[in-house]
């Protein structure tokens, strides 16, 4: 257990092993986004309150579910790294933010749009939406935090610890539905009961919802190989995997 | 199906502005953190290249 450990953590190890596995993710986030999107959009039948603003759902729900993931996703790694002083859990939390950032953008975003037919407002300072935009703060905080210091060590540390103690936030925007009034309504998915819609409207959201998330694995897999050949620069296994790039294109 | 025709489709059944906003907000983030990620890699790799040949040629020189 603890070799496995220490090999995920080895940079170059690290850097072979993603190669094999991103065009996995990038294939599965493809099919699965497409399908989902057509199906979403064309196929699946309009709600019969909402009409067809209700596609805003299969945008919505999966980045406001990445958002929150990728969050508790930066902590932990920030934990991994603060505690086993694990370099490449400090590169994947570096290069999840923006990620993260944007996709709590997309969910505010695209809840202020669907709000204007449904509940007459684009924004309402309530618990849920305030906790969302909070969370955009956290993580505009975190890539702030990172840039703001000239030691990279001081920078991981500071950043790792903000994410540690923002991943509060995340129960309270996962509850806040329930425990204040809101205009939000509770969660449309539960894993312990079937979801309160056809078939037909729910699965493209399923679909959705994986297809982002293995967007997420793909993208986070690619930066941080991009991240770790930046701070790995002057490792010998680095210059000789370049040496042999530029002798090949000879 | 749920649309008898194409313009249905993009109407939206008087909600596309709100539909088409927000999914294509989301699109375009989706593409450009891809497009972001590819010239990042691009980039690093072309550096680190340059410099590997920078690194033979002057030692070519010394020789």
């Amino acid at each position: 257990m603890w070799a496995f450990i220490h090999k995920l953590g080895s940079p170059k190890w690290f850097y072979g092993i993603s190669a094999k596995l991103q065009p996995w993710f990038w294939v599965a986030a493809a099919l699965l986004i497409v399908t989902g999107s057509l199906w979403g959009l064309a196929f699946a039948p309009a709600d019969y309150q909402q009409g067809n603003s209700f596609r805003i759902i299969y945008v919505h729900v999966p980045a406001a579910f990445l958002a929150q993931s990728i969050f508790i996703a930066m902590a932990v790694s920030g934990l991994v790294f603060m505690v086993w002083k694990i370099k490449v859990a400090d590169m994947a939390a570096a290069v999840m933010a923006p990620l993260g950032a944007a996709m709590t953008f997309v969910a505010l975003f695209s809840g202020a749009v669907w709000g204007v037919p449904t509940w007459g407002t684009w924004w309402m300072w309530d618990a849920r939406l305030t906790s969302m935009l909070i969370l955009l703060f956290l993580y505009l905080g975190v890539i702030a935090l990172r840039g703001a210091f000239t030691s990279r060590d001081s920078a991981s540390r500071a950043a790792s610890v903000l994410a540690m103690v923002g991943v509060i936030n995340i129960p309270i925007i996962k509850y806040s539905v329930n425990w204040w009034y809101t205009l939000h309504q509770p969660a449309s998915f539960t894993l312990t009961s079937r979801p309160a819609m056809p078939t037909e409207m729910w699965l493209p959201l399923v679909m959705m919802v994986l297809g982002f998330y293995s967007f997420f694995i793909a993208l986070t897999l690619m930066r941080t190989r991009s991240e770790i050949l930046r701070r790995e620069a002057n490792k010998r296994w680095v210059q000789d995997l370049v040496k042999d790039q530029v002798e090949e294109a000879r | 199906m749920a649309f008898d025709s194409f313009s249905e489709f993009i109407a939206m059944g008087g909600h596309a502005p709100y539909v088409w906003s927000a999914w294509g907000v989301t699109a375009l983030l989706l593409l450009a953190s891809v497009w972001h990620a590819r010239a990042e890699q691009r980039q690093l790799l072309k550096s680190l290249k340059r410099r590997v040949r920078r690194e033979n040629s002057s030692r070519g020189n010394a020789q």
